[in-house]
């Protein structure tokens, strides 16, 4: 019993720390790319993947308590709003005529 | 008794998400289920359109699985370019055609480009929709219409 709680924790605290990896390798994005395209793009890295995996490993540490239940629907409902907010914004900026940098060559 | 199920479905969201069995609690939750209730049918009589999903769950967990793995591979992907010095990026507005026929897999094909990183869906026109890449390969189209093709393959339910 000792070696499996060990082992959730385990996993529990990989995913967390690969979610944690993945919203600073967003926010990092946001920052260093120049506009509002290549941003946002950056952005989508933080509510895919960082989103789910740090949801995931707080599954894995809570187990199978009204906890759990709670993160499915925040999962779900994320999986539905996450999308929608990103291309009502995406959306918006193309049709005020917001367009990315012409061709850029990168040697 | 369908706003039987309704009101069955919404109380029991509410005790699940509450927990607490305390009477003063049931009674919050009731009459909340209630205001809900009076707002959906409302909302119903209003734009006088059902949705009708026919969705096969065991291939749509299959998507999903298929879809996250996509996910997985499209944020390495992006995590390289951010990492990398000279943030290399070719960005394009791809037209991608739809083969789906109903409103709610036309919303799914579009949600799904834009979960997973480098492609946002931008615009939609009556054929197809107007697609945002940040990092432009000729493979990404390919990946998109075997997109589109499970999708519809969920729609049919072949």
């Amino acid at each position: 019993m000792q070696n499996l709680n060990f082992l959730f924790d385990i996993i529990s605290w990989t995913l967390l720390l690969a979610g944690s990896f993945f919203i600073i390798i967003g926010s990092f994005g946001i920052y260093r790319f120049p506009e509002f395209w290549s941003r946002l793009q950056a952005s989508s890295v933080i509510d895919s993947l960082g989103l789910y995996l740090i949801l995931l490993g707080l599954g894995v540490q809570s187990g199978f308590t009204f906890v759990t239940v709670k993160l499915i629907i925040i999962g779900l409902f994320l999986f539905l709003t996450g999308p929608t907010s990103t291309h009502a914004l995406a959306n918006a900026a193309f049709i005020s005529g917001l367009r990315p940098e012409e061709k850029l060559e990168t040697n | 008794m369908k706003n039987f199920i309704k009101f069955f479905l919404l109380f029991g969201l509410w005790l699940l998400m509450s927990g607490m069995l305390t009477p003063l609690l049931i009674i919050f939750g009731l009459s909340s289920v209630c205001g809900v209730m009076i707002i959906i049918n409302r909302m119903d009589k209003a734009d006088n359109y059902d949705l009708k999903i026919q969705l096969n769950l065991l291939q749509f967990v299959y998507y999903l699985s298929w879809l996250s793995l996509e996910i997985v591979k499209a944020n390495l992907k992006v995590t390289k370019i951010i990492l990398s010095k000279t943030l290399p990026r070719n960005q394009r507005f791809l037209k991608v055609k739809y083969s789906q026929n109903s409103d709610f897999f036309q919303v799914m094909f579009a949600n799904s480009i834009t979960l997973t990183p480098g492609t946002i869906s931008t615009e939609t026109e009556p054929e197809y929709f107007l697609i945002h890449a940040l990092d432009y390969s000729p493979e990404d189209i390919e990946s998109l219409k075997e997109m589109d093709l499970r999708i519809t393959k969920l729609e049919k339910g072949v």
